[in-house]
Parts: structure tokens; sequence; C-alpha cells
């Protein structure tokens, strides 16, 4: 995979023209190295995690989640903290989350942008220590006619 | 039957059988949205563009201008008093001797009225009055006025959708009329109704009017952008309306 | 101020998980945009978002530059008891903003 320099116009709000200069493209493992640095090394498990995500945005700068974690939510046992983590954005953390047994409910809803099509996961750390996690790959397209300096 | 009511049945009839008529294939651009930007519109209390029409609200009763009044002073509640008014817009405005939009008007309504500075397009002020307001007629169908002075704008307005133009060659009604529901590029082209506006435009970021759309699509053809109130700009929205009559507004709207 | 919507349920019984809805008006300048001339926009973000009840931090929040202008997030806590419900916003440039909403739990 070649890393590709991308230019686009962003129109501003009243801030004229602005061009987005992305590093060199991430790559999935920078994504795992990320992830490994939140939990500390910890093994990450596929599963009790459901990100809920479309597969094809209308558009990158506004994508709504939910993130929503199987668990009882009591004081023994519940979701301590949910992040997400993205493959190909200029950074890789997206949003992470503080939750607790007063949460009641381990459901969290945001928007994110996504500047490319990429990976996106979501990573909940549970009360006893261990990690589960799911991931989506989701299309994001640019919009088809691009707005300048008007 | 006296002439005018004739003329009001005629209207009528035509706007319920363009609306209801089986086969009227008309769908606002919310149809042609992912079911996740739909949802977003759909929810007043996440719609991002209702942090305008909260700021329209506190505008709405906030005295300005060397008038020192608000624009409840006058026009009462707007749930009331601006019911129904935005869904006929653009309409001819006697002092400005042309049509304005709505947002033009209430722009006018605060020189005129409260002696009150002009607010730029696109200020945040003007859009919040524009979707306060617009949001009033939420489910109304489009209804422009039967003035015969719109009636020369309408007609440049429809030879400006069907006129090719800017170094792609294109017309608005190419993409909107003839590849309505196909895709460019990874986007669905939409029917390109009035309806939804003043729109949160995920693309800009924020809340716009139908003006900065039309300009920005200009710009995508490499055409040349009229400046902002140019009266070709109200001339398309005039035809837009016309176009749309008999559907539903569905502002303030979220569009990709 | 910026324009803050939060939408929860104004009563409750006690045990009931409630859901708290929170939009704010805000740019999130993400600092990796360049103007046409060359020069970076500064980043300008909110940072986090806290939700106390009562006093005690129920919900907590750290935005990176990918959260959405106008940041919106929708969570859960149990209505334990009658109070207050307050959100806090903070951010880059001082940003600071709290809102506050009532609930009655029987």
């Amino acid at each position: 995979m070649s890393a590709t320099r991308r230019r686009f116009l962003v129109a501003g709000a009243g801030l004229g023209v602005a061009l987005i200069v992305r590093p060199a493209a991430a790559t999935p493992e920078e994504l795992a190295a990320a992830i490994a640095a939140y939990t500390g090394g910890a093994k990450v498990s596929p599963g009790r995690v459901s990100l809920d995500i479309a597969k094809l945005v209308d558009n990158g700068n506004t994508v709504p989640v939910v993130v929503s974690v199987v668990s009882p939510m009591t004081p023994s046992d519940h979701v301590k903290a949910i992040a997400i983590f993205n493959e190909r954005n200029p950074e890789r953390d997206v949003a992470r989350f503080a939750l607790g047994p007063r949460a009641g409910r381990a459901k969290v809803e945001t928007r994110i942008r996504l500047a490319t099509s990429q990976k996106v996961t979501a990573v909940a750390t549970m009360s006893d220590g261990s990690f589960w996690s799911d991931t989506v790959d989701v299309v994001v397209v640019l919009a088809a006619c691009l707005e300048g300096d008007i | 039957m006296s002439r005018i009511a004739r003329r009001i049945a005629a209207i009528a009839l035509a706007v319920a059988g363009v609306a209801h008529a089986q086969g009227d294939a008309r769908r606002s651009g919310f149809d042609f949205m992912s079911p996740a930007t739909q949802a977003m519109q759909r929810d007043d209390t996440s719609n991002p563009a209702m942090l305008w029409v909260g700021d329209g609200e506190v505008l709405w009763r906030a005295a300005a201008g060397r008038a020192g009044k608000s624009c409840a002073d006058c026009h009462g509640d707007a749930k009331t008093g601006m019911r129904g008014v935005a869904a006929r817009y653009p309409s001819y405005d006697l002092t400005a001797a042309r049509p304005l939009t709505l947002a033009q008007r209430v722009d006018a309504c605060r020189v005129r009225h409260q002696q009150a500075p002009t607010l730029a397009p696109e200020s945040r002020e003007r859009l919040a009055l524009e979707s306060y307001v617009a949001l009033q007629s939420r489910g109304m169908p489009i209804a422009p006025p039967d003035d015969a002075r719109l009636a020369p704008y309408r007609e440049r307005g429809e030879k400006l959708w069907r006129a090719r133009v800017g170094q792609l060659d294109l017309a608005c009604a190419q993409c909107h009329d003839a590849h309505a529901g196909e895709r460019l590029g990874g986007s669905v082209v939409p029917q390109a109704h009035p309806t939804g506006y003043p729109i949160y435009r995920l693309e800009w970021q924020s809340l716009g009017s139908l003006e900065r759309r039309l300009r920005g699509c200009l710009f995508g053809v490499r055409a040349q952008v009229p400046p902002a109130g140019a009266i070709e700009l109200v001339e398309l929205e005039v035809w837009l309306a016309a176009r749309a009559a008999g559907m539903a507004v569905d502002a303030p709207g979220v569009r990709p | 101020m910026a324009r803050a919507i939060v939408t929860v349920t104004q009563t409750a019984k006690r045990g009931d998980v409630i859901e708290i809805r929170t939009l704010i008006g805000h740019p999130m300048e993400t600092g990796f945009r360049v103007t046409g001339e060359g020069a970076r926009i500064p980043r300008d973000l909110i940072r986090k978002l806290t939700c106390r009840y009562n006093g005690d931090i129920v919900f907590g929040a750290e935005f990176f530059p990918a959260i959405a202008a106008n940041p919106f997030v929708a969570f859960h806590t149990i209505a334990t008891e009658s109070g207050t419900l307050s959100l806090t916003w903070e951010g880059d440039n001082g940003f600071a903003q709290t809102e506050t909403v009532a609930i009655r739990v029987t």
C-alpha cells in the first residue's frame, strides 16, 4: 500500500478555502499500537461491544456512532470506560468515555469525523480489568462538488 | 363564482393535484439521505440546526435597533404570527420592488421597522432568525403566492435552471431533473427542492441558506458565482418554490 | 456563551435508567486545516464534558479532534434522588460552560 498524500478543499465557516494536508497514510499497525497503549498491552477480545456505525456514510464530517456494551452495570460487574479509535485520521483517538455503575446502561452515542474510508474500533474496559472490542470498516467518500471561497 | 374565487379554487386544485396525485415523483432531499442522517433531522433534541433555532427564539424577543422594538412586539408569538410565512417565500416586496427571500425579508424588516443595522448574509443572527421563522412552517405545503408580479422572475429562474453554465457546461436540470436519484461520485443526486432550508449541511459543518447552496453549486460547475443578494439567485429561488409547490416544508433540515 | 441543548426527563422513578442528550454549538477546529495561503488554522476544541448529579460525577467524556463540530453526546444515568444534573464543557482558549437541569425523582 503506497503512502499517498491527498489534498482536498474544505469549505470553512467564513474561514475561506482551507486545505487539509494529511500526514502519510496511517497504518493498521498504528491503530493496534494506539489500542495497546490504551490497554497497557493487555489482551483485547472481540465481543460484548456493539459499534453501530453506517458502513457507507453520507459525509465524513459528521458520522453518528452508538457504542453499546452488554453488562449488568452493577457495582461488581460494570463497564468502566469506552474508547473509540480510528485507523486513518491524523490522530488515532476519537473519544474516551468514563462510565461506572451509576450509568445504569453502557450505551454512548456521539458524532465523529472520518477523513477517509477506514476501520473504527470501540474498546470497553470492564470492572474486572478485561477489555472487549468491536470494529467496523467504514466507507467514506468526499462530496461530489467541492466549494471554495465564495 | 367570482374571478378571484375561481382562481383560488384553480390554484388549490393544482397544488392539491400536484402534491397528492398518484405518481407525484417529487421527493424532498430528506428521502435521498442515509437513515443515520435522517435520524439526525427527525430528532429536535439532536438536530444541530436547532442550535440556531434556539438563538433565533432569543433574538425574536430581543429589542433591537434605534426603535428598541423586538420582532415579538409587532408580530407576537412566532408560533402563531409566523405560521405558514416561510412557505410563501420568496414573495414580492413593494418597497424593494422585487421579490425577496425569507432571509432578505427578515433583514428588510429589521432595517425598516427596528431601525437596526442590516445582518450580513450567512451571519449567525440572520440564519438564527431565518431558521426560527422557517420552523414555524414545518409540515405545511410550499405555497408560492399567486402574484403576477413574480411571473417574470420565475420565468428567468426557470431559464437559469435549464441553461448550461460554467466550465463543466452543466445545467441544474441535467443533474437534478434528469439524473436525480443516481450517483455523482459517492453522493446521491437529490431533486434539489428547497423544502428543508435553511439546512445544517454536514459538508459545511454549519447551518446555511439556500442562497449559499446555490452559490456553492455554481462554484462546483466552475461558473461565475453571483454575489450574495444577486437577483439571479432570487429568481432561481422563485422558480424552485414554484417547482416544489405543494411539497411539505421540512425545515430546518440536515443534509450531507 | 455557546448555545447548548440538554434533553432529559424532568421526572423519574427511583432506580429508572434515564437518558441525557447533549448538544453544544462549537466549531471543533481540528488544527489540521490550512488556509489557501498556507497558514495553519489553530486548534480550538472542546476537550471534555463532565456530568454531575447533585455534585457527584456520573459521566465523563474526553473529546479529540475527530469529534464532529457542534458535539453531540448521549449517555445514561440511574435516577437516584431529586436534584440537579449539571453538564460542564471545558476546552481550549478558556472555553468553559455549564448547563443545569432539575430532576424530580419519586
